[in-house]
């Protein structure tokens, strides 16, 4: 019957799919002539096909109706046609996680990896663990080592693949059969070794001397399989990468000696190996780039897109490595595959000189509607590079940018865009006005509401201070009328950052916040309406304080004090000064400009590490009352690094108190550390308060003691201090085996290094994205000025950098970067002081044989300006 | 990086027509959950790659090794990390292992016919995302269809026109 009516259907058209109108419930049907006796092959192979492709389409099929046909085909295992059988293991397969209780076909799965069919013992072991637990694994133990060690390589393979996958599950159980692996190594199959050297390794990727034991064994002896090669490659770099090797290591000189294999695979990942390794110098690179550069001219497209790739990776970090290659890669400019011509286009744009840019960007511009976003994003990458490296390009690039943002493109691309205008803008005073008019025209039309209210926060920022600030009142003004509330919000706030700067523009500005202030949304009312009075009282001080510098607190921590203050009410009003301040980013880092795999996590906001910090303190009854934390350090190490005990300590500042908490790791496995503390002693008049030790300190296991410390209250211009540290403990020795530890043990101490506290840890960084009007609002009521000689110094650059370590302030409007070829400089820098006290610094910095230097100081508070001052002194 | 040392290698494997539409998909991770997500990125990838023949290509942070014959596209996906000869290695020899299969009548057609083969090849290539066997040879071997397919002698003139008229077709339309 079937087979006619298929019959029937192949000769209805051309085309036709005879499994097209395919019905569950059907072929569910079908399946009942399982149960017929004698059992018809070639029909139940059909039916168990059909049910194959439909569970491939994705068709849902309910457990009960699963475990049915389930069942019907384990009747299957009585017809000894070989395609029928293997087409059973498929079905196991695909069913074991739709059916119940798989498991009755263990002992027909079993018999078949035993018996004497070759054909069927390969895929009845992989079907058989497939469906198999931990308990049951024991069970066929003793045929799985066999099965390892079998001279089949089909065998053998599928036993050790499958192994593999049941070590996650079952560690306990597959660990005792790594003798059986190691033999299966030295097979002469190619896929047997592959699948051998995997389950080696990952069952002793924990012991590292093994690791090396191994890789030893098999550089020496030499493998046959590729693929065991590549894998090696993998382990050996990633070695060298843990125990940072030096580069004359033999692991090294093993992954070079791949690049002289036969076997382009092995070849291409040598050479991949040797790139992405941290510092390679540009001598251990050339023999990898030559390859690479000999791959390009490789008829195989995917050989030439990994070469380029990878070549475009060493241009990152090494462009005068690659520049031999440029003869190699103009060539690929016009490969048919695009991806390629992207990826040497931008190599190329990295590596060639300033006169190619142009000819390159005319290239590229012809087929870059042609390219996937992912491409594109790797072009507007290094366009932002390019204008990073030659300045005076930067007119061609933004007319480049202009015409891709007008293009079709999705959010990360326009995102990448904008971007690099952004940071355009930011590098080239001069190209500030023609990228701000691209924006405007963009925002004009953007349907991405992240985009829309990142220009108009630039537009804020920026417009006010060009030459003619009025021309972007319109369209910042027309978003207002056009958009979603969110781009509405952000246009009034832009708008008023121009009304606080311009006075000319106030009045206009003021009618149109009138306007706003009917909007139908109450985020933009609101804002319009404290805007409006808030510029209506013409203060510098008040516009500076409430419309340019907005809050400095952190999110999380205003959200917490303002619950506890709602809990707790009291007839005092809030204190902003109470929150804690809001860590300051530190300068977005550079994204890899490579073709990555774009993450698809969605970006939460995560709690910055101090809030953490706050959380874990606030938990220790001993900590109570010490008020808002005011600053985290980063870690600061007080131990060599290979040694018995690392310690690293993070310096917490509160109003009053200090906080040092020591994160220690024993490293000996045959000790037990009890009650530990870090003893302090001061070199000034700072208290020791309290230790709070850690309980245990069990091997490997990171543990934290606590000391407080409370800060000389009578001198307050004692910032700086240095403590001489002790670890004090109780040693347990113990069996490094089993971790127990001995009954009675002793008293031991360790020293660690001496540990400083300087101005740095009472000064959190705050960025005032407007410092000049930041500078007037605190005013010169405490202003001091003192000039200091930096004998020691040679270079701007150098000095700028000393500065904001030494002092811990966060760099404003761009200062911490010095132009080139100037002999003077000036560095505005912002903090607010432990207790709250804003303060800010403008250093006017000469060079001549050294670097003189003008120190001006302005808080809210004097003393803070003594400190500093005093510090700097 | 974890699954390289698992000798993870391949994400799915897919085989689509020349609409687009899935005749095989094997996913072995669960980087597209749901059959939804899963034919959202076949018609993406197909979209991208259908009309160049390029071998090779990135989508959604992807590495893609494709391969199209008359009205079937081949793909082959790995993690952008992957060594991008070893995905190549895998779709040639999923490719060349139904090219012996099929008598080298690669074409839909011909590949719903013998499902089954299909189905007990890319099960002998890979196995839960780790490269089981490269070498053609040992794949058609392993799979061992027996005799029971029509050998050529047998089929209907009907069906020896009609891929003839495809195969002509498809030449002139490529």
């Amino acid at each position: 019957m079937i087979k006619k009516f298929d019959k029937k259907d192949e000769e209805s058209g051309s085309g036709s799919n005879p499994f097209q109108h395919l019905e569950k419930s059907a072929v569910l049907q079908e399946a009942r002539i399982f149960n017929e006796t004698p059992i018809n092959p070639r029909r139940c192979l059909h039916i168990l096909t059909k049910i194959i492709y439909l569970l491939n389409q994705g068709e849902h099929f309910g457990t009960t109706e699963a475990t049915e046909a389930f069942f019907a085909m384990t009747r299957l295992f009585q017809s000894n046609d070989q395609t029928l059988r293997r087409m059973c293991y498929l079905t196991i397969k695909e069913m074991a996680n739709i059916s119940e209780d798989v498991i009755i076909v263990t002992s027909s799965l079993t018999k078949d990896m035993t018996g004497k069919e070759d054909v069927y013992r390969g895929p009845a072991i992989r079907a058989l663990c497939r469906i198999t637990d931990t308990t049951m694994l024991q069970a066929i133990e003793r045929y799985m080592k066999q099965a390892i060690v079998d001279k089949v390589p089909s065998v053998s393979s599928s036993a050790l693949v499958s192994s593999l996958h049941m070590v996650k599950m079952s560690y306990d159980v597959v660990k005792r059969w790594v003798n059986e692996a190691q033999e299966a190594a030295s097979s002469d199959n190619i896929m047997v070794q592959y699948h051998a050297l995997g389950l080696l390794y990952h069952l002793r990727k924990n012991d590292r001397l093994a690791v090396t034991k191994m890789l030893n064994k098999f550089t020496k002896s030499g493998l046959k399989s590729p693929f065991a090669y590549c894998m090696l490659i993998r382990i050996a770099s990633k070695l060298l990468d843990e125990t940072e090797g030096g580069h004359d290591s033999p692991l090294f000189d093993f992954i070079e000696s791949c690049l002289r294999n036969k076997n382009e695979m092995v070849v291409y990942e040598a050479a991949s190996a040797i790139v992405h390794m941290p510092n390679c110098t540009a001598r251990e690179l050339a023999p990898a780039v030559s390859v690479l550069q000999l791959f390009c001219s490789s008829p195989k497209a995917a050989l030439r897109y990994a070469a380029v790739r990878t070549l475009n990776k060493v241009a990152m970090k090494h462009p005068s490595a690659v520049t031999a290659c440029n003869l190699d890669l103009e060539n690929l400019i016009t490969d048919s595959n695009r991806s390629i011509a992207t990826l040497a286009i931008t190599t190329l744009l990295k590596t060639g000189s300033e006169s190619s840019v142009d000819r390159l960007m005319k290239q590229i511009s012809s087929f870059v509607s042609e390219i996937s976003d992912e491409f594109k994003v790797v072009v507007v990458q290094a366009i932002s590079a390019l204008c990073q490296k030659y300045p005076r390009k930067h007119s061609v690039m933004m007319n480049f940018l202009s015409n891709m943002l007008r293009d079709d493109g999705g959010f990360e691309y326009k995102r990448a865009i904008v971007d690099c205008i952004i940071s355009i803008i930011e590098e080239n005073p001069e190209s500030k006005e023609t990228g701000l008019a691209h924006l405007c025209e963009f925002i004009e039309d953007c349907e991405h509401t992240v985009l829309a209210t990142k220009i108009l926060h630039l537009l804020g920022k920026e417009g006010p201070r060009t030459p003619q600030p009025s021309k972007y009142i319109r369209f910042i003004f027309n978003r207002v009328v056009l958009e979603s509330e969110a781009v509405r919000a952000a246009a009034v706030s832009a708008l008023a950052k121009f009304g606080a700067q311009n006075d000319d523009l106030l009045p206009s500005v003021l009618v149109l916040m009138q306007r706003c202030m009917m909007d139908s949304d109450d985020e933009v009312r609101d804002r319009a309406t404290f805007y409006m009075n808030v510029l209506q009282q013409k203060q510098k001080a008040l516009n500076a304080a409430y419309i340019f510098n907005g809050l400095s607190v952190s999110i999380p921590g205003l959200e917490k004090s303002l619950h506890q203050y709602t809990l707790e009410p009291s007839e005092k009003p809030f204190d902003m000064k109470t929150v804690p301040l809001a860590t300051t980013p530190i300068t977005e880092q550079k994204t890899e400009i490579a073709p990555v795999a774009t993450s698809k996590l969605p970006e939460k906001l995560a709690p910055s590490r101090q809030d953490i910090y706050q959380e874990q303190l606030a938990s220790i009854p001993e900590f109570q009352g010490l008020g808002p934390l005011f600053k985290s350090s980063e870690p600061v190490q007080l131990t060599e690094a290979e040694t018995e005990y690392v310690v690293r300590c993070v310096k917490h500042t509160f109003a009053r108190h200090m906080v040092f908490q020591f994160d220690c790791t024993n490293t000996l496995n045959d000790q037990l550390l009890q009650k530990v503390i870090v003893q302090m002693e001061p070199s000034e008049a700072y208290e020791v308060i309290h230790y709070i030790p850690a309980a245990s300190l069990p091997y490997s296991q990171p543990g934290s003691c606590y000391t407080l410390v409370r800060l000389p209250d009578d001198d307050p211009t004692a910032v700086s201090c240095t403590f001489s540290c002790t670890m004090k403990y109780l040693v347990r020795d113990c069996d490094p085996n089993t971790g127990e530890p001995d009954d009675d043990g002793y008293d031991d101490e360790y020293v660690l290094e001496d540990l400083e506290v300087t101005v740095a840890d009472h000064i959190q960084k705050v960025l005032k994205p407007n410092f000049g009007a930041a500078w007037e609002e605190v005013g010169d009521e405490f202003e001091k000025e003192e000039t200091f000689a930096l004998a020691s110094v040679r270079t701007l650059d150098e000095a700028v950098g000393n500065i904001i370590s030494f002092l811990g302030m966060q760099p404003c409007e761009r200062s911490d970067k010095v132009p080139e070829n100037k002999n003077s400089h000036v560095l505005f820098l912002a903090g607010v002081f432990r207790g709250g006290h804003d303060v800010l610094v403008r250093a006017r910095l000469a060079l001549a044989d050294g670097v003189t230097m003008q120190v001006t100081v302005r808080s809210s508070e004097e003393t803070v300006v003594d400190v500093i001052l005093a510090s700097v002194g | 990086m974890d699954r390289q040392f698992n000798l993870i290698t391949i994400m799915p494997v897919l085989i689509l027509d020349n609409d687009g539409d899935r005749l095989y998909a094997k996913y072995y991770d669960d980087t597209y959950p749901t059959v939804k997500e899963q034919k959202a990125f076949e018609k993406n990838i197909f979209n991208k790659t259908h009309r160049t023949d390029s071998e090779i290509a990135l989508l959604e942070g992807l590495t893609v090794v494709y391969k199209s014959n008359i009205d079937l596209f081949f793909y082959v996906i790995g993690s952008s990390h992957e060594n991008e000869l070893m995905l190549m290695a895998v779709l040639n020899c999923l490719f060349d292992s139904l090219s012996q299969m099929l008598r080298k009548n690669v074409e839909r057609r011909a590949l719903l016919e013998n499902m089954e083969g299909l189905f007990l090849a890319v099960d002998e290539i890979v196995d839960g995302g780790v490269i089981l066997e490269s070498d053609p040879q040992q794949v058609v071997h392993r799979v061992a269809l027996r005799g029971d397919d029509v050998p050529l002698t047998e089929q209907t003139v009907t069906q020896v026109l009609q891929s003839a008229k495809e195969q002509i077709k498809w030449s002139l339309l490529r």
